[in-house]
């Protein structure tokens, strides 16, 4: 995780301005393949041809994928309650919709406001435990004994404490996505460049500024691993949670939707409940890489495409 | 062309002030394992001058070097910068440049915004410091690179902007400490002109680190040689060369013999350090 992410800045790039000059770069010659077309044009074509199996290859395969779950299922006449078929799960999707999207709405809502509290927490902690010594030691025990305990198992306390169940979910969430966060963001303040730190030093930095245009910004690759992991973390810690909740009624999550179709042998309900997280899941994964590479692409490693 | 050194003091410019840039008295520095990094060095540095400080590793230059930038305290001895404003902290502040031995750029802010930071440091707005940071830059051939980020650039570019953010502020005294120890052989002869090019023109005072005894005999008017093991001044020679250097000097019979005085003298204080 944050490994991945280190600052291997220092290390050399191609330098493409240079090489870009003359029209001769070994690379291209690779890459021609015995076609005669200027430089200029067989470039952006390798790159479109790249594009288009980018996004058709995993289509295709995912199609496939369904394809033979719904084979499988209608030529082994497999009953609905044991495996029910895409096409079940489809309709579950859409008829039970009345029970299904309150529902998501629930789980997201407990996932985003956990991520949100985990975000201003963690990146705050951080900064404190950075700019203070006498901070980082009072709190490091505190920080080590949270980190070690699974929260699941102080679920059912926290249920005792919350006033009320979405409360409960939510701190359980926040407790799991909040420690990638703070540990990495805190790893990110404390590995900037030593020498950078002495040229700020040498101009007289306050110490201010030199949180805000050095260290805040040199963390931001590791920050950014944090924010990912943690908003994996945090949908599935409102899932769990929800789980050691056996909450029911109105205000429920999907994790209950899921809990209540095992119980009925709804199977198709549980599907499409299963495939409505898988969902979330995706969307912020998505949603926190573009956070990602809109804050790295100009500049970090891990949002460059390695040319060679 | 203005004398950018003195720009503060027009008045001088009949009779520049002859006041010390740096004076160092028994400055030693011992290092928390108890490493002594050097002893006893004492060192006057005259405005204008372009030193280089010649030594093997461990000789304690970088250590020197450090001390005269502010980084870092000398454990025992005094330095004064006597021609600069001293801030609360006892520190010449921003009349300093420092060019490390890596480019040390940030390497999330754009060409302009690493040249632009002393200022930024400074409170000076964007706007206000735009013609000074493009002036800077084109000084060292880069003002197409503004908007460029630094992994764009090569190795000899990047150490370019690292000089023109040394420069930008100004400063009296540019501390360059081995800066083109990584570079190739030709990127390092260009950097040296350059560099012999921006002394001329600017009449800062320079002082330069390097293992090179060709390059401090290239560029250099002083070149002091440490010795190691403890780091100390061995000798302090005068390169009594006219200032024009070219390629033609290089392979000059003068040029030869200096290199000749200076590869002893270091032969000398390697040896004396051994026995």
């Amino acid at each position: 995780m944050s490994e991945a992410t280190a600052s291997d800045h220092i290390r050399e790039e191609r330098v493409r301005r240079e090489a870009e000059a003359p029209a001769t770069p070994a690379t291209v010659e690779t890459e021609t393949k015995g076609t005669d077309s200027a430089v200029t044009i067989v470039r952006p074509r390798m790159t479109n041809r790249e594009k288009i199996l980018q996004i058709v290859v995993p289509i295709v395969a995912l199609g496939l994928g369904i394809l033979a779950w719904h084979l499988f299922v209608t030529l082994n006449e497999v009953p609905t309650y044991i495996l029910p078929g895409p096409v079940d799960t489809v309709n579950a999707l859409l008829f039970d919709s009345a029970t299904l999207w309150p529902a998501l709405w629930v789980t997201v809502r407990i996932t985003f406001s956990a991520l949100a509290v985990a975000l201003i927490g963690g990146v705050i902690l951080a900064i404190l435990i950075v700019q203070s010594r006498l901070f980082e030691l009072a709190l490091f025990p505190f920080a080590v004994i949270l980190q070690v305990t699974p929260i699941i198992a102080v679920a059912p306390l926290i249920l005792i404490y919350a006033p009320d169940t979405p409360t409960a979910l939510m701190i359980c969430a926040f407790l799991v996505a909040f420690f990638p966060i703070l540990s990495n963001t805190a790893q990110g303040l404390k590995s900037v460049d030593h020498n950078l730190m002495n040229l700020f030093e040498l101009y007289g930095a306050k110490s201010w500024q030199t949180l805000l245009f050095l260290k805040i910004p040199g963390s931001m690759p590791y920050f950014m691993a944090g924010l990912r992991i943690g908003g994996g973390l945090a949908l599935i810690a409102a899932v769990v949670a929800e789980f050691a909740a056996g909450s029911a009624g109105q205000g429920s999550g999907l994790a209950f939707r899921l809990l209540e179709s095992q119980y009925r042998l709804n199977l198709p309900r549980l599907f499409a409940a299963l495939i409505l997280l898988c969902c979330t899941g995706i969307a912020i994964f998505a949603l926190t890489s573009f956070i990602s590479w809109l804050t790295l692409h100009k500049w970090h490693e891990s949002a460059i495409k390695r040319e060679n | 062309m203005t004398d950018t050194a003195f720009a503060e003091a027009p008045a001088a410019q009949q009779a520049p002030p002859r006041r010390l840039v740096v004076t160092m008295q028994n400055v030693s520095k011992m290092f928390s394992n108890g490493t002594l990094a050097l002893k006893d060095m004492s060192l006057d540095v005259r405005p204008g001058e372009f030193i280089s400080l010649l030594g093997p590793s461990g000789c304690g230059k970088s250590t020197a070097l450090r001390i005269i930038a502010g980084l870092g305290q000398a454990s025992t001895g005094t330095i004064d910068w006597p021609s600069s404003k001293i801030n609360s902290k006892g520190l010449p502040e921003g009349d300093v440049g420092f060019v490390f031995q890596e480019p040390t750029l940030m390497p999330w802010q754009t060409v302009f915004g690493n040249v632009y930071l002393p200022l930024k440091l400074r409170g000076v707005s964007k706007s206000a410091a735009r013609e000074k940071v493009m002036e800077n830059l084109a000084s060292v051939g880069l003002a197409d690179f503004a908007e460029a980020y630094p992994r764009e650039l090569s190795g000899g570019m990047k150490m370019r902007v690292s000089i023109a953010r040394a420069l930008v502020t100004r400063p009296k005294l540019l501390l360059m400490d081995e800066p083109f120890a990584a570079l190739d052989e030709i990127t390092r002869q260009k950097l040296n002109d350059d560099v012999l090019d921006l002394w001329a023109r600017t009449g800062v005072t320079v002082i330069f680190v390097t293992h090179s005894v060709y390059e401090s005999a290239y560029l250099s008017n002083r070149i002091v040689v440490m010795r190691a093991r403890p780091g100390q001044v061995f000798s302090d020679l005068e390169i009594d060369q006219p200032a024009e250097r070219d390629s033609a000097y290089r392979t000059s019979e003068a040029y030869r013999e200096i290199c000749e005085m200076v590869s002893d003298s270091l032969q000398t204080a390697i040896h004396s350090a051994e026995s």
